[in-house]
């Protein structure tokens, strides 16, 4: 029997929603990590049952914490974080040299195809692996010898928040780090190189050819066709055809082209959607309206998905990594809020109910579709 | 004996309830106490100090005796008291965070 499994990261605790197939009724479990902040939690595609997650405290510092029966119990494994050799600096805020240091994971990305195979993405900016379930982690150093001292960190801190593997490609990853941009690897993770160009952030950045320094929120790809790339970039929404080499601005009628999240629909490769934010320094919804956007032609041209969602006073916002959908028929889309609720929708966005409204602040919203 | 009082959302981690009694080699200091914790509570590790540096994590204090002691040297023998097992080792939780 079908079944969706909704991993939910909030600022105190996580916490496990299950529905099945007909996605009606919802079953909450939680909080796991108690007062923990967790930025993170996902399924290994090769083993439902294997779960990652990531618990930070800026008492207690980070904890990986390891499920293998859906998040029903958990076991604390590694979280010794050493970059490699020597560490090296980054630009600081005064235009100075400052070190890299470790301070937490942002998004834990499982292999497609072995369970004990994961990546995280960590702040300050820089790629990790383990290949023993999280036991031990070992940097991809490479990832910062794109001009890593050229990296600054933005106001939500210098973070590798998206990690993005080619199920078509098995040396190809794609990173994106807040404030430094997107970069590609086709050798497995040890080189890489910025894949900006396109990208205009003429309020950030001065100059028009900057490799690095443009603020990626949220790349996704589809998997039939990962050459394809949607990107939310601080304001912007992008669209690549060509695996980042070549950017294209697709933000068309949207009332607004800031936001964080980004999604394509699980059967429709040009099925798209992203949560317009009014700016950058208002992060809440245009006219304090709680709409998720679909565009069905691969950008350009997008539609307001409100029913459900409140049309009036509501000033949330959806976090980057606060937005998935599932594999069933019809594709279930699923966001989470800053004000604790997490909406789903059974018909790929033409309606929407809350299936929880008082969580903590959802940092983030992973979903496994359950055979 | 060294008795340890732990954090809730550390004692929450190791699946501790109450204090910790653990053996510590003479002479009784932070570093040593935290070694043994760590020992015994490998999970533990890095939420206290860090694991690179072994510096006490910024929001992290050490009292004993009704004194803070998070500014002591690591390898400063603790009081007598605490070496003896008549006054608790406390690792707090700073406040802090509004």
């Amino acid at each position: 029997m079908s079944g969706v499994r909704l991993l939910v990261g909030t600022r105190k605790g996580a916490f496990v929603l299950t529905a099945d197939g007909k996605r009606r009724r919802w079953d909450i479990s939680g909080p796991h990590f108690a007062g923990w902040e967790v930025y993170h939690m996902k399924g290994s595609p090769a083993d439902l049952g294997r779960l990652y997650a990531s618990q930070t405290s800026g008492w207690f510092g980070q904890v990986i914490q390891r499920s293998n029966d859906g998040g029903k119990t958990w076991e604390a494994v590694g979280n010794k974080f050493a970059y490699d050799g020597v560490p090296g600096t980054h630009q600081w805020y005064d235009g100075s040299q400052h070190p890299w240091e470790f301070k937490r994971v942002w998004h834990l990305e499982p292999s497609l195809t072995d369970p004990d195979t994961v990546y995280a993405g960590v702040e300050d900016a820089a790629l990790f692996r383990s290949t023993d379930g999280g036991q031990t982690w070992q940097e991809l150093p490479g990832l910062r010898g794109a001009k890593g001292h050229l990296w600054q960190p933005g106001a939500g801190g210098m973070c590798l928040h998206t990690i993005l593997l080619d199920p078509a490609n098995p040396g190809r990853i794609f990173t994106a780090i807040s404030a430094a941009g997107a970069f590609r690897s086709d050798d497995a993770g040890q080189t890489w190189r910025p894949v900006t160009c396109g990208l205009k952030s003429r309020y950030e950045l001065p100059d028009p050819n900057a490799e690095v320094g443009h603020c990626v929120h949220r790349i996704a790809m589809h998997p039939s066709r990962p050459n394809v790339l949607f990107m939310q970039k601080h304001w912007d929404v992008m669209r690549s055809d060509d695996a980042g080499e070549q950017w294209q601005e697709i933000s068309g009628d949207l009332p607004s082209d800031f936001g964080f999240p980004i999604a394509v629909h699980a059967h429709e490769p040009d099925t798209v959607y992203v949560v317009p934010i009014k700016s950058d320094s208002e992060h809440y919804p245009p006219e304090a309206k709680l709409r998720v956007y679909r565009s069905r032609k691969g950008g350009h041209e997008w539609e307001p998905l409100t029913g459900g969602l409140p049309q009036q006073d509501c000033y949330v916002n959806v976090l980057r990594d606060a937005m998935d959908v599932d594999s069933l028929d019809p594709c279930g889309v699923y966001f989470g809020t800053t004000g604790g609720q997490v909406y789903g929708s059974a018909d790929g966005g033409d309606s929407w109910s809350a299936i929880v409204r008082d969580l903590p602040s959802v940092v983030s919203v992973e979903v496994q579709t359950l055979a | 004996m060294i008795r340890v009082v732990l954090p809730v959302p550390l004692r929450a981690l190791a699946h501790v309830d109450g204090e910790l009694a653990l053996e510590v080699a003479a002479p009784a200091t932070q570093r040593a106490v935290l070694d043994a914790v760590e020992a015994r509570y490998p999970t533990l590790r890095g939420t206290i100090r860090d694991q690179l540096t072994q510096r006490r994590r910024p929001f992290v204090r050490f009292f004993a005796c009704e004194r803070d002691l998070s500014h002591e040297p690591p390898d400063a023998p603790l009081p007598d008291v605490v070496a003896t097992g008549a006054e608790p080792f406390l690792i707090v939780g700073a406040m802090a965070g509004g």
